[in-house]
């Protein structure tokens, strides 16, 4: 792009430092341009979350906090069986949440790729616009839906399925489990769609005109060049659900707790900063790494593939 | 019939179904919430409007629209302001380290909004920050920008700038082509921004529920509230305005989306 750097009043005070010449460059407009964001963004997010790292590593007496170094939070984060308990419950509930949520988009985000035609662009409006509203809302329906006395229970009891209600649908972790993939089903449609509306059609007709069945094609060509959209889908569901409140609150009853809830405790009522940091950050760790073996298994899967 | 008939209509019949489970719970709650019964369920008693009546003398709860629109104007407008700038140097400038900077930016779309919320609540309370709406502002523009950056971006990308180079070319200072070409170009995104945002901002609830001290916003009320039983038809009409309201303002938000993608169509 052409700078208009002639047109700039050239005699403007200060304008030989090499600061302001920096200035004029292109790296430097848009350094400046981006400027406003990056710094809100690098004071109320990152800085905060440098100060909850830093959190960890100390340790609370009442109500005055210890700042010298310690691991005693990580030891009880990772070694006290509820902590590790919920942990590993958080991390179940959001890979499932995740596979579950990304199978069962997948053929909607082929749909719409391959079969949309022109309105393409309303399906993904009709698909995502659930996902805009009402987070608190959604979850609150599935409580009326799956109670005691909720609706499925009623329309079973009245088409005769069963005899009397079952206990078994809300307050546990397929409870949360439902919840959560309806909640997160409209957003993993989205990395899915870009990645197959990138895909090179010819090869797929490269293919037929080669011989190749539709499963072949399937197997062959688009799920493996979609790969980067199924993994982008993944984590866009796993990494947020791990860390989710108000769907084991609502729906999760005592067996379905997660991880959150205990944060919470730590920063509330309980209120140990250190330890509620320690498991916040075991918890972001944890899930990163879970995150890395599923993008290794995946590039893994797509070489045998081939 | 051939069978790449029968899995063409299998694939559109999946489709059709998943759409409606994705609808269901959200088209659930209007439905109780005209039930005349003091508990969701199924079969329908009768239609009535008291659900919704009782909320027009509801003190607490217009209060806390009151602060839900505070909030959510607000966090429209700057996540707005700072979505231009961001997706300005995201489209029109190249430089090195820009992916790390967009990163940071969008990182809040993909992180439990728990670590933000914890993370700001404890920073806020360690500078001696009283809890208030503004935080929840605070809170709330971090999670709204990415939102903005990505409904900018493709308004940016929609037209020429060239049209900017021949403003300042023709001699209008940088701020008379921000206000005479850019603005309007991209009118279309401001206002599907701004309404995307505040739709975020209105239905968001955790960090509304950390950094809201003693003022709550609507989802922060709604909990409140989920605690007493007989409050849950009040909740579930409260519920369907919010439901509503969201449809609406997203439905206007795509609406303009799509009339930046004419304009975009009108390109040389």
């Amino acid at each position: 792009m052409p700078t208009s750097a002639p047109t700039m009043p050239a005699a403007r005070a200060g304008s030989r430092t090499p600061g302001s010449r920096w200035l004029q460059t292109e790296a430097g407009k848009g350094w400046v341009t981006i400027s406003p964001p990056l710094i809100y963004a690098l004071l109320l997010l990152i800085g905060p979350i440098i100060v909850i790292v830093a959190n960890s590593f100390w340790s609370q007496d009442y109500l005055t906090i210890d700042r010298s170094f310690t691991l005693e939070n990580y030891k009880a984060a990772l070694t006290e069986p509820i902590y590790r308990d919920l942990l590993f419950r958080s991390l179940f509930v959001s890979v499932t949440v995740a596979f579950v949520t990304v199978i069962l988009a997948y053929p909607v985000a082929w749909f719409v790729s391959f079969r949309g035609g022109r309105y393409k662009g309303l399906w993904l409006f009709i698909i995502t616009v659930p996902f805009w509203s009402g987070y608190l809302l959604r979850i609150l329906s599935w409580k009326v839906i799956l109670g005691y006395k909720g609706v499925l229970n009623e329309t079973l009891l009245y088409l005769g399925v069963i005899a009397e209600p079952l206990s078994s649908l809300i307050y546990n972790v397929n409870a949360a489990i439902i919840t959560l993939a309806h909640s997160w089903a409209a957003f993993a449609i989205l990395p899915l769609f870009v990645s197959l509306e990138k895909l090179d059609r010819s090869l797929l007709e490269a293919a037929a005109d080669l011989g190749d069945g539709p499963v072949r094609r399937f197997l062959r060509i688009t799920l493996p060049l979609t790969a980067p959209g199924i993994i982008a889908a993944l984590m866009i569901v796993m990494i947020p659900t791990v860390g989710d409140y108000v769907t084991p609150k609502l729906v999760g009853g005592k067996d379905g707790v997660m991880i959150a809830n205990a944060i919470q405790v730590q920063f509330g009522k309980a209120s140990n900063w250190p330890l509620g940091a320690a498991l916040a950050v075991s918890t972001m760790v944890i899930v990163t790494m879970v995150a890395g073996a599923i993008v290794l298994l995946i590039a893994g899967l797509k070489r045998l593939v081939k | 019939m051939r069978p790449g008939a029968l899995s063409r209509r299998l694939l559109a019949a999946y489709v059709i179904v998943y759409v409606a489970i994705l609808y269901f719970p959200v088209l659930l709650l209007p439905v109780f919430s005209f039930n005349d019964s003091a508990t969701p369920k199924l079969p329908l008693v009768g239609f009535t409007t008291k659900w919704y009546a009782s909320l027009a003398g509801n003190e607490a709860m217009h209060g806390a629209a009151w602060n839900s629109l505070i909030v959510g104007v607000s966090a429209a407008l700057l996540s707005t302001v700072l979505g231009i700038c961001a997706a300005r140097a995201m489209t029109r400038h190249r430089f090195r380290g820009m992916a790390a900077a967009s990163s940071v930016i969008m990182a809040p779309l993909i992180l439990p909004e728990i670590i933000i919320a914890i993370s700001l609540l404890v920073v806020l309370l360690g500078l001696g920050v009283q809890l208030s709406l503004l935080t929840v502002i605070l809170g709330h523009l971090l999670i709204c920008v990415p939102y903005s950056v990505t409904v900018l971006v493709s308004g940016f990308e929609g037209f020429d700038p060239s049209m900017e180079e021949a403003s300042r070319d023709l001699g209008e200072t940088g701020f008379g082509t921000l206000r005479r070409v850019t603005l309007p170009m991209l009118a279309p995104s401001i206002v599907s921004s701004l309404l995307v945002t505040f739709t975020i901002s209105l239905d968001e609830f955790i960090l509304a529920f950390f950094l809201s001290g003693t003022e709550p916003t609507l989802p922060v009320y709604i909990w409140g509230q989920l605690r007493f039983a007989a409050k849950l038809p009040n909740v579930l009409a409260l519920g369907s305005i919010l439901i509503a309201a969201s449809l609406l303002m997203l439905t206007a938000a795509e609406l303009f989306r799509r009339r930046a993608e004419r304009k975009m169509e009108l390109r040389p």
